[in-house]
């Protein structure tokens, strides 16, 4: 790593405070941004750890709902029995991410925010579209775990597991900075695509923290299938989360398959609020998958969508998943 | 949840620790400048704001709590806690492998969770409770997960197993019965390359039948 002064933050305001005024990078666990400083893709002459914002680090239960701080980590997100319980989708996924000992640091904020995963991105010597260059890589390389959805022009796939069911359960991204009211941010609101941004995966402006995850209200019923190639330290081909939330209609959400988490409203439209049956959560795969341009490499995407939604909606209503 | 065992008096480094060191840093220009110059920047010795503590490129003198042992050490922001306990620490216990969080081999106990300790800076352990798997040996008494390791004969050119076996402990902390399953999804951070799996599954089945002491 290059060395870079080191900021520590007691309190949230004065962590606000500090990144309105002189925009250091921002550090929370460090899973992603250690990672990109050992590989000089970030090279941050002052780095502001919220680390030690210790008031931002809760799962608390309120009115139908709960309200998650940002610096949870992933692995306090899977060992709680609460969301367990009632927000399965999100547990799952937080609960299964990385590793063991990857999860004991990473935060939720860190994860919603992370950069993306795309080998090109993460390759000094590629100067991509994302990296300000002129070209997406993927588009005539190697493109496999690329995006199938989203148009381009660049092809990253959102790297967090957590965006897909939180986006599903209807949550809400608390986000603050100095001197203002806090802005509440819906979930699938939160995230842009490459066309109207490449140099940033979220809508969050110059001096914002993203602080707090809220959602509403207990999803009735909510599952996320992952596939992956590997058990372990790897991200998802595909991933589904689908909640039904206050017993209106179904929401599906895609992880892995899109450079945001992937709204999908043909599949929404199918389902309705109906009860679930395999044949529903079949045809409903079928819509989410419809809209799918794969590339060169990545036309199995396609099939693991149909896959990863069907198993989603069975799990979800209780029912058998096929292994 | 544990809390973070964070002990007033003891912490690794206080505010009066940190104003120190920043009067240090201004005394070490040749070094510092190159950083503090860094174009559209405040320069860091100009930060002086209420509830921010600054720690310098060039280091800063800190105490780390390491093996239920106090280690003052002067680590800079960017070396991470694996690179301070080997080079510095002489704790080679605790390997690095992958360097990126992928392998496991530099897995520690922070407050008594295993996390991986490439992936962590130094100055981030400051304040909390350290343990390598050269602190798991207690009045010369192996673990008995690392008592386990050796009856199963768990290791073939043994470099992952350090980390193998502070994993394993933090583990059955956290399910002292573990059953097989909890077993394998909770090593699923550990990679050994002579896949000697087998045994290193036998060896944490055994400590978690034994009831780990």
């Amino acid at each position: 790593m290059q060395p870079f002064n080191y900021l520590i933050a007691d309190t949230l305001d004065a962590a606000l405070a500090e990144y309105a005024e002189n925009r250091p990078v921002l550090k929370a666990g460090g899973i992603d941004l250690v990672d990109r400083m050992k590989e000089r893709l970030a090279t941050p002459a002052v780095v502001l750890s919220l680390g030690e914002v210790e008031v931002l680090r809760y799962i608390e239960p309120e009115g139908e709902g709960v309200r998650l701080g940002c610096l949870t980590t992933l692995a306090d997100i899977g060992r709680s029995e609460l969301l367990n319980s009632r927000y399965a989708a999100l547990a799952e996924s937080a609960g299964h991410a990385a590793t063991p000992q990857v999860r004991e640091r990473a935060t939720l904020g860190g994860n919603l925010c992370q950069r993306p995963r795309c080998w090109y991105f993460r390759a000094i010597h590629f100067h991509c579209l994302k990296k300000g260059g002129a070209t997406c890589f993927a588009v005539e390389g190697e493109n496999q775990y690329h995006a199938v959805l989203g148009g381009g022009p660049c092809h990253i796939v959102h790297p967090s597991n957590c965006a897909p069911p939180l986006v599903a359960m209807e949550a809400l991204f608390v986000v603050r900075r100095a001197g203002a009211e806090e802005r509440v941010i819906p979930a699938r609101e939160f995230f842009v695509l490459p066309s109207s941004a490449l140099d940033r995966e979220n809508v969050l402006a110059p001096g914002e923290i993203l602080t707090e995850v809220r959602i509403p209200r207990a999803p009735d019923q909510s599952a996320t299938i992952e596939l992956r190639e590997k058990q372990s330290f790897d991200w998802p081909l595909a991933m589904a989360s689908v909640a039904r939330v206050d017993g209106r209609r179904w929401n599906v959400c895609l992880g892995a398959v899109a450079p945001v988490p992937w709204v999908s409203e043909e599949a929404a439209e199918v389902l309705g609020s109906a009860d679930i049956t395999p044949e529903l959560a079949a045809r409903a795969g079928e819509a989410a998958a419809q809209a799918a341009q794969p590339m060169s490499d990545n036309g199995y995407k396609t099939q693991l969508i149909k896959v990863a939604v069907k198993r989603a909606l069975l799990k979800a209503a209780g029912q058998e998943v096929p292994a | 949840m544990k809390q973070k065992q964070s002990r007033p008096g003891e912490t690794g480094f206080s505010r009066r620790g940190f104003l120190k060191g920043v009067g240090g840093a201004v005394g070490a220009a040749a070094v510092v400048s190159r950083v503090l110059e860094a174009p559209g920047l405040a320069r860091a010795d100009e930060i002086t704001r209420e509830g921010i503590r600054r720690v310098p490129a060039e280091g800063l003198e800190i105490t780390l709590h390491v093996n239920g042992q106090e280690r003052p050490v002067t680590v800079r922001p960017d070396q991470t806690l694996l690179e301070v306990l080997r080079e510095q620490l002489g704790l080679t216990g605790t390997k690095e492998i992958c360097d990126r969080g992928a392998c496991g081999g530099c897995t520690v106990l922070l407050d008594g969770r295993s996390i991986n300790s490439c992936l962590m800076l130094a100055v981030d352990a400051a304040g909390h409770e350290v343990r390598t798997v050269e602190g798991l040996v207690q009045d010369g008494r192996l673990d008995p997960v690392q008592q386990a390791f050796v009856d199963s004969d768990a290791c073939q050119c043994g470099y992952c197993i350090p980390g193998f076996v502070v994993r394993s402990r933090a583990l059955l902390d956290e399910f002292p019965n573990a059953t097989p399953q909890q077993i394998r999804d909770g090593l699923a951070g550990n990679i050994c390359r002579c896949a000697a799996y087998a045994r290193i599954f036998e060896a944490v089945q055994t400590a978690a039948a034994g009831g780990n002491g």
